[in-house]
């Protein structure tokens, strides 16, 4: 349709499309956005697969992340080598799991990930109280911190180990009124 | 299922290998012959030697049955075949001694129970309802692939892997697979250009990322009520407007679509038009223009049934709409207190925020909500603070009832005064508006007034939100209500009116042709038709009425925008201008700059829908201008927003208030309703304006046409239907069917909460037996239940745990949302000899962020 565009082939973008919750124009103006990160970098051909990354002090400015507590988190997350640098997929698969088309259960998985900053799979307390002091910005008590936590395992914690493990996390998560995105 | 996947990839990769090797000159090879070469091969290979030309042949019958609509798609499948083709064709020595492996895979992938031993007929059946449930199954991995949590990359090989087997192996299924193709082509672009006509997708989610879900959530309801107001637009002037101005009769033809003798001269004034009198009265614009013939024009175009129908279509399709957009799930709020503090934890930051501003606001906001919720959690015994509340909340509601009585009252008094004046001619300028100054004032005063009452309940500001819409909702019914009664007081007394005018009317014509003939003395000759412009006619309500409507509509359009500019532009200019020579800081002190006003906006926006339900039926036009208006206050607020306004200090999410926009919406809806249905049942319309006119009532124009378009049996059956007889027992059943209805939402609800106990029950159950202090729980609940004094936390609430071997890092096991007990932490048990504890008997101290550290503890298996 309409406008050429020689970025990607048309079967690349097919591609996207289908593992992304983007349309067409959605994935190129991405790739737009991510091009302005970089001009440098990034090349306008990616027919070829270049292997682009780009690091995470870029990555972590955007303005949809840069007043986002859990940027960081965020970007390791999505990035493949778990460091924050992204190429143009994990760039992709970020806003498309941020996107409002997905599924809350997608959501809930990656939410639970970003949550989980000891990468061990279960949100302990440590995660909790990193959680709660990003959100905060640390002006909370010591104290509360550590009655809030408490309270939260307590409210989730469905199996009683002491713990949140993924199951936990979206038993309560998608209940709440206010998960959307 | 991973492992499987990884296998079945297997072996489209293989044929690409051979692929590679193959020659070219057996692209061209025919379908037909390859799937006969490769099921006696695999007939050869399974069944024995021998065997094998009869089943060569028995299969070759199959296939020609099977192959006709194969060989439609031949063209298109060429291609993609083209690979197993040449997996297939190959000479049957080396097959059979290269790619027996390949193929035991294939059969072993396409079947998990891969029974070879099978006879061969059953076998090839089954292997191609194998084949096909696989490519099924492919199918779906691509559909779903996005839902998967994996890395784009692993995303991006299944998906080739999967495409690959699909395409390999649907053509040889005989599936129309270039079809399919097609379709779902069409499909991504059909939702490619649908997402692109989405209009101001961007402008929207711009607000979004600075101030919150909130403030988006009006552009969004403002967006959708411009395309549901398209859409009606659409109805009245593909119906009814355009047909009257292509085949109708043209100005000045007949008395109701020419200006009276007496307003011509002024009838192009500029005050004139703009009051909506003159030229604009007597246009297409309004009711009395449309002619009453039955048909117009070359294609007998029924246009009073059109109007009519236009009239009660666009209610019930606003009603649908409506209905449909409110989500039905209602109810589902969520559990209160359940998971108050993880909720507010994971869910409180609004991932959409992109601005510096806002985003301190909402760690402001967070803080406050986390130290409220401590507080409240602590505190949750204390009494009087509790009693403090509620009697705030009860005083705050009995001081809104007052406000809200006194300007009922005052309302009421001045509409009656009002009804003296009209009377009297000597009128000062205050006496002769006085209705409309009292209106605005309460508007202006009301909703800040109400804002500040409600700062005493002290509720989350997303409930304080929806208690502000439903009060000022109260207020603006109470003026819409008396501008209704007041239109109606003023359509009796034009209809009292008419019926004097109507004898008058009759009377001059009749004096006009006597004279015309007296004075002629020719009493053969027809007299010359009286000018349309000297016809006397008659008050015309409706379009009285239509003309009211379209004034305020436009008169509330310049009062907004106006609001806007001067409120929020004039105030923002000079705050941030007028701040470098000031006395004290304009910014952060008094004046600051305007927050966006949802609820009033939001109020705004539905009653002025109300207005343009209300008088479409007697303006088409109004919803011509109703659309231009939504479209420029579209750009114009959100220009406005980003421009003068700030965020708000509390910044909440909107979830679900277009839930309660749509409630709002519907009952407007309900309201402006009554008052046309009314009208067109029960008052006779004008006689001499109007496509109506001349008609006992508007809806006998329906009977009209059944009479003399339908066939009779029609009328007959439309006469049974009409029969009360029939009527009554309808309402009735359909009364029982509410009341059916709704005791079975009540027995649901009810099991609802019976399954939601059980839930909580057996949570309860689990975590005592998992820390073995059953009987010492039960003989302490049983004895708290006793307890007199534990009146505010529910029975069975505070379950005193054990394990008390760091009361600093153990978990308080108290029942989620209610009063923490902390003393009751320690050492109420015995020890608790629980796996678990090695988990979190270590106090917690501060731990890095490393990846590597926390995975000791506990024993959590490795990510």
């Amino acid at each position: 349709m309409g406008n050429k565009q020689t970025i990607f082939t048309a079967q690349q973008l097919d591609a996207y499309q289908d593992c992304t919750y983007f349309t067409r124009k959605e994935i190129l103006r991405l790739f737009d956005r991510y091009r302005d990160l970089a001009p440098q970098l990034v090349p306008l051909d990616y027919t070829s697969h270049p292997d682009v990354k780009l690091p995470y002090e870029l990555i972590g400015s955007m303005p949809e992340l840069k007043d986002n507590p859990f940027r960081q988190r965020i970007a390791e997350v999505f990035s493949e080598d778990g460091e924050g640098n992204m190429t143009l997929d994990d760039f992709l698969d970020m806003f498309s799991v941020l996107s409002e088309m997905a599924p809350r259960d997608l959501k809930a998985f990656y939410a639970f990930k970003i949550y989980d900053f000891n990468d061990d799979d279960f949100l302990c307390k440590s995660d909790l109280e990193k959680t709660l002091n990003k959100l905060t910005r640390n002006e909370l008590t010591e104290d509360e911190v550590r009655m809030v936590c408490e309270k939260v395992i307590d409210e989730a914690d469905l199996d009683n180990d002491g713990r949140l493990s993924l199951e936990d996390f979206q038993q309560m998560i998608v209940r709440a009124p206010d998960f959307l995105r | 299922m991973t492992t499987r996947t990884r296998a079945r990839t297997k072996l489209p990769r293989g044929n690409e290998e051979e692929e590679r090797r193959r020659p070219r000159r057996k692209k061209e090879a025919k379908l037909r012959t390859v799937m006969r070469t490769a099921m006696r091969e695999k007939g050869r290979r399974e069944a024995g030697r021998e065997e094998e030309g009869k089943e060569g042949r028995r299969r070759r019958t199959r296939r020609v049955r099977r192959g006709t609509p194969r060989g439609r798609t031949k063209e298109r499948t060429k291609e993609r075949t083209r690979g197993r083709t040449r997996m297939m064709t190959r000479t049957r020595r080396r097959r059979r001694r290269k790619r027996t492996t390949g193929r035991r895979q294939e059969v072993n992938f396409s079947s998990d129970s891969g029974s070879d031993s099978d006879e061969e007929e059953s076998m090839s059946e089954g292997e191609m309802a194998r084949l096909m449930e696989e490519v099924e199954e492919k199918k779906k991995l691509i559909a779903t692939i996005r839902n998967k949590p994996w890395r784009m990359k692993r995303r991006l090989t299944h998906l080739r892997e999967a495409q690959e087997f699909v395409d390999k192996f649907e053509g040889a299924l005989g599936k129309g697979k270039g079809q399919e193709v097609k379709w779902i082509k069409f499909q991504r672009d059909f939702e490619n250009f649908r997402t692109a006509c989405i209009p101001w997708e961007r402008k929207i989610k711009d607000v979004e990322s600075h101030f919150g879900s909130s403030v988006a959530s009006y552009f969004i309801f403002l967006r959708w009520m411009y395309g549901m107001n398209l859409v009606l637009f659409g109805f009245t002037f593909g119906l009814v407007v355009i047909p009257e101005v292509l085949m109708g009769l043209p100005y000045g033809s007949i008395p109701r679509k020419t200006v009276p003798r007496a307003e011509q001269p002024t009838a192009q004034d500029y005050s004139v038009l703009t009051d909506f009198n003159g030229f604009c009265k007597y246009s297409v614009l309004f009711y009395g223009y449309y002619n009453d013939q039955r048909t117009i024009g070359l294609l007998k175009f029924r246009l009073p049934l059109s109007y009519l129908m236009v009239g009660i279509g666009s209610f019930g399709y606003s009603l649908m709409v409506v209905i449909r957009t409110t989500p039905t799930s209602g109810g589902g709020d969520g559990d209160e207190g359940e998971f108050t503090f993880a909720w507010k934890m994971f869910t409180s930051w609004d991932y959409l925020i992109g601005n510096a501003e806002t985003a301190d606001n909402k760690y402001a906001s967070i803080t406050t909500s986390f130290k409220e919720s401590i507080v409240d959690e602590q505190e949750n015994q204390k009494d009087e603070n509790i009693h403090l509340r509620r009697f705030l909340r009860v005083l705050a509601n009995v001081m809104i009832l007052c406000s809200l009585g006194g300007s009922g009252y005052l309302i009421y008094f001045v509409v009656k005064r009002s009804q003296e004046f009209a009377n009297r001619d000597d009128l000062s300028w205050y006496e002769k508006n006085e209705l409309e100054l009292i209106m605005s004032l309460l508007g202006l005063v009301c909703p800040p007034l109400f804002e500040t009452i409600a700062e005493l309940e002290d509720y989350h500001p997303r409930i304080a939100l929806k208690w502000q819409l439903g009060r000022i909702f109260a207020l603006f019914l109470g003026n819409l209500y008396t501008f209704l009664f007041a239109l109606f007081d003023e359509v009796n007394n034009k209809l009292v009116e008419e019926q004097s005018i109507k004898n008058a009317s009759i009377w001059a014509m009749k004096e006009y042709y006597a004279n015309f003939t007296r004075l002629s003395n020719d009493s053969e000759a027809t007299p010359p038709p009286m000018d349309p412009s000297d016809v006397i006619r008659g008050p015309c309500w409706e379009t009285a009425v239509g003309i009211e409507f379209v004034k305020l509509t436009v008169s509330d359009i310049q009062v907004t925008y106006l609001t806007i500019l001067i409120g929020d532009f004039a105030r923002a200019v000079i705050v941030r201008f007028l701040n470098y020579c000031w006395c004290w800081d304009l910014e952060a002190g008094f004046p600051s700059y305007g927050e966006f006003d949802i609820s009033g906006n939001v109020l705004g926006l539905v009653f002025n829908q109300g207005m343009i339900w209300m008088g479409a039926f007697y303006a088409p036009g109004l919803v011509g201008i109703n659309v231009l208006r939504l479209l420029s206050s579209m750009y114009y607020q959100c220009w406005a927003v980003m421009a003068t306004n700030v965020p708000h200090e509390r910044v909440f999410k909107a979830s679900k208030s277009n839930n309660f926009y749509m409630g709002l919406l519907l009952l407007i809806l309900f309201l402006s309703l009554l008052p046309v249905v009314y009208t067109i049942m029960t008052l006779p319309p004008s006689y001499d304006c109007g496509p109506f006119s001349g008609r006992a009532k508007m809806f006998d124009v329906i009977m009209e046409t059944i009479d003399l378009d339908l066939p009779a049996f029609m009328g007959t059956l439309f006469s049974y239907a009409a029969n009360p007889g029939l009527i009554i027992p309808a309402v009735l059943l359909m009364v029982l069917a509410i009341y059916y209805l709704n005791s079975v939402s009540e027995a649901y609800q009810n099991s609802n909460m019976e399954l939601k106990k059980k839930m909580q029950m057996a949570r309860d159950e689990e975590k005592n037996r998992r820390n073995n202090t059953d009987s010492t729980n039960q003989v302490m609940k049983d004895l708290e239940d006793l307890l007199p004094n534990r009146s505010l936390a529910p029975p069975t609430r505070n379950t005193p745990r054990g394990a008390s071997v760091s009361s600093l890092s153990l978990p308080t096991k108290t029942k989620p949302g209610k009063g923490v007990n902390l003393q009751k932490d320690v050492a109420l048990a015995s020890p608790n000899p629980n796996a678990q504890r090695p988990v979190v008997s270590r106090p917690p101290g501060p731990r890095g962020a490393g990846p590597g550290r926390g995975r000791g503890r506990g024993g959590a298996p490795p990510s």
